[in-house]
């Protein structure tokens, strides 16, 4: 993944772009005028977002709108609960750990 | 088997931080120990049938701790950690950063503030991990791939062993 989606999210405009077409797709001209931004600053977020996954492009007659891509997310939580299923292993494997070392001690 | 011990494991996205706590049927000092000595470090601290080698370990304010990961096939995944804050009993801090088998990082890492504290005999660890990205947690979970498949097994085992046994 080249890009990664905990930075792509951790920015409060991109986060507010996925909010707002997660609702409805949106074209990167009526975003500008929804934020109050640049049309040039649209873009470079919507790059960001688009390298993750996260959004997709849909071409519409000379528009091109952007869909929000929530099958990015559910990958997302599927990789953290990986993330735990790894904590979990290694605090039980803790566990029997310290009580062996308990039963030494008696 | 532990369903008694508390465990709760939160990821805030957006803040990239990773909220884990855990609960132990030990007193803080062996706990703190479990944490902190390498002896003790390297009997849980890899998800079996990896197996953690700790090459050395200075528990000190600047000092680091240097190990490997061991895939059954033998292959090493090597980590330094260094500890940036200790408060003894109470708390540490470490930055956690992948690395090569010559102790050259593999930047990013990410900064680890374990809390431990002890309410009549159990034992409470929280920990949490800023500045996690995305790439890291992809670099250690392709790495474990293969062992969760065997972990399961093993656990399947041992429960098995353990329902024999009452």
């Amino acid at each position: 993944m080249k890009q990664d989606i905990f930075q792509a999210i951790a920015d409060p405009t991109r986060r507010a772009i996925l909010a707002l077409i997660a609702v409805q797709a949106f074209t990167p001209n009526a975003m500008a005028e929804k934020f109050d931004m640049s049309r040039q600053a649209v873009s470079k977020h919507l790059k960001v977002l688009q390298a993750c996954e996260l959004i997709k492009p849909e071409q519409s007659g000379r528009e091109i709108y952007y869909h929000f891509n929530p099958k990015k997310m559910q990958e997302l939580d599927h990789w953290l609960a990986q993330f735990r299923k790894i904590w979990e292993t290694q605090f039980n494997q803790l566990d029997d750990v310290l009580s062996t070392i308990k039963k030494q001690k008696i | 088997m532990n369903n008694n011990l508390a465990f709760d494991f939160t990821v805030d996205k957006a803040a990239q931080t990773v909220l884990i706590n855990r609960e132990f049927a030990a007193e803080l000092s062996l706990v703190w120990d479990a944490f902190t000595k390498q002896e003790i470090l390297d009997q849980w601290w890899a998800p079996k049938p990896f197996i953690s080698k700790t090459k050395f370990m200075n528990f000190e304010v600047g000092g680091r701790r240097f190990y490997a990961m061991i895939s059954p096939e033998g292959q090493e995944r090597w980590s330094i950690q260094r500890y940036t804050s200790i408060s003894p009993k109470t708390n540490f801090k470490i930055y956690s950063v992948f690395a090569d088998q010559d102790e050259n990082p593999e930047l990013p890492g990410s900064d680890w503030d374990l809390n431990f504290s002890e309410h009549n005999g159990t034992t409470t660890v929280s920990i949490t991990i800023y500045n996690e990205s995305l790439e890291r947690l992809e670099m250690m979970i392709d790495g474990f791939r293969e062992g969760f498949t065997m972990t399961l097994n093993h656990l399947d085992m041992l429960l098995a062993t353990q329902s024999q046994e009452q």
